[in-house]
Formats: C-alpha cells, structure tokens, sequence
C-alpha cells in the first residue's frame, strides 16, 4: 500500500505519506464525478443543512426552489457519506474507530461559525474546494484561499493564545 | 426509489469512504494541515478536483446530456461581499473545530460521537444564517 510513500516520507511536509491523500482523494473524486457524469449533479455538501432544514422551517429563506427541490437527494448524500465512512472504519480500516480528543466546546463554536459561514459563502470545501475549482469558477478560488488562508491564521492564533 | 436517490446515495458512500481514507473525518488531521505540518490535504482537494474537472469540462464535449437525464452545468456561484464575509467565517470555525460540513459528517461514521455536537452547530449556523441574514 506504501507506494508514494518511499521519497516523500523523508519530507516534513507529508510525514504520513502521500498513500491516504492520493487514494482518499481519488475516491472522493470517482464520487463527484461519477455522479455528475450520471445526473449531471454536483455532490456537495453544506447546502445539506439548510436544505434539510427546509422540512421543518416555514421561514421563506428555507422555502426557496433550489432546496426544496435538491433536499431529497441530498438527504441520502448524507446518508451515504455517514455510513461510506462506518463501513470502511469496520472493514478495511487499519485504524479502528476514532474519537477525538478535542475538546466539544470547539465543535461546538467552530461548527456554528462552519454553518454560518459555508451558508453566506455558498460553499464549503467541497462546494468551492472540489466543485467550484473543477468548474474553474473564479468565485470558488476566491473563496478557497480565503478559508485556507484565515484558517490557518485561526490555528496559528489559537496557539498563541495556548489552546 | 428515484433513480438519482440511489446515484447520491451510492456517491456518498464512496464520498464518506474517501474522507475517512484520507484522514478528513480526523478532525486532529484537518487541524495538522492548518498548522503546516502535514500538507497532504491539499494533495487530496487536487486529486478530488482534478478528476472532477475532467468529468466537467471533458467529458461534455463527447456526450451531451447526463446517462440518467439532467444536464451538464458547470457549478457557477456569482461573486460578492458574502463569498468573502462567509468564506473567512467559515475559516475561523474550521481552524477552530477542524470540521467541514461533509468532513463532519464523515467523523460520525467513524465513530467520533463528539463530532455530533459540531453537526448540530452546523445546523444551527445554517439556520441563523439563513433566518436572519438570508
């Protein structure tokens, strides 16, 4: 399994080897693409959230065309994301179940602004990240290197300030 | 069950299989490459886009509708204030959680029960967003 491994191991940039990235990347790709090719859907995710949400809030936000008519596929996206992950952790996974060791207080804040600000981007990592770059939208590459860029920054900060 | 019902769901499997592959439902991993010391995600995003952009921009020219129906459009978003305003909040809750949306629900499947609590932060992220500032 270790193919990309032998040269870059040696660099600081990929001390766990390239393997994971190139095969992760390489699925999440045959995905997007195969799906488009079949439906001619992008499969993206953060519009989940408020589509879904649109079951159940009568607001006119959430009423709009463009979810109510995606909220269905998009719920077996999900799905489909929740149990692909569960069933290669059970099967061919070296690695087991994982629980983080993060404390809930950062999922908690970070995935509210994550929410809020994927939702008035429009787009989140795969949204901008994969759909938007491979259709060459230049709105998308705006986007990318803005939340690459202040992420980074939020890390670099946190550290700083001992978290 | 539609037709593209089961095209999402079966892409999502092998979408979720690809995050947990490639390290993405570990927030711990996604926090690693925002500290530079592991880069490996960008090698992911590229392999993922890379062959997203053959699928949009290729593919077309040598079939023209989609094999179930549908049509073939490039994912356009138009550019403005928002892009900039939602895209550097979304950076400071990724550098804090280490989550994205599809990444969050991935670290669900692999076992990260805490991940849940980010989720249902997304949802009401989403909700605020869209109630009050849609």
């Amino acid at each position: 399994m270790k193919v990309f491994n032998h040269r870059f191991q040696r660099y600081i940039m990929f001390p766990l080897g390239l393997t994971p990235y190139v095969f992760g990347g390489i699925l999440i790709g045959i995905a997007v693409s195969s799906v488009y090719i079949l439906t001619g859907t992008h499969a993206t995710q953060s519009s989940f959230f408020t589509s879904t949400l649109s079951y159940f809030v009568k607001h006119p936000f959430f009423q709009r065309e463009p979810y109510q008519l995606t909220r269905e596929w998009r719920l077996y996206l999900a799905a489909g994301v929740i149990l692909g992950a569960f069933i290669y952790t059970i099967t061919i996974s070296p690695d087991g179940f994982w629980v983080s060791s993060i404390p809930v207080w950062r999922f908690v804040l970070g995935g509210f602004l994550v929410g809020f600000g994927t939702r008035l981007s429009r787009g989140c990592t795969s949204g901008h990240g994969i759909s938007g770059l491979a259709s060459l939208s230049v709105t998308s590459l705006y986007a990318v290197v803005t939340f690459i860029a202040v992420g980074i920054a939020t890390v670099y900060l946190l550290g700083v300030l001992g978290f | 069950m539609k037709q593209q019902n089961i095209v999402l769901f079966v892409g999502g499997l092998i979408f979720g299989a690809g995050l947990a592959v490639g390290g993405m439902s570990k927030p711990e991993i996604v926090l690693s490459f925002l500290k530079l010391e592991d880069l490996g995600l960008i090698v992911l995003m590229g392999c993922a886009a890379g062959l997203d952009f053959i699928a949009i921009n290729i593919v077309p020219r040598f079939i023209k509708k989609p094999f179930l129906g549908g049509e073939f459009k490039p994912r356009e978003r138009k550019f403005g204030r928002n892009t900039m305003i939602g895209a550097i909040i979304f950076g400071v809750g990724w550098g804090v959680s280490g989550l994205c949306p599809g990444a969050a629900l991935s670290s669900l499947g692999v076992g990260n029960l805490p991940a849940l609590a980010g989720i249902g932060a997304i949802f009401l992220g989403a909700y605020i967003m869209g109630r009050w500032f849609g």
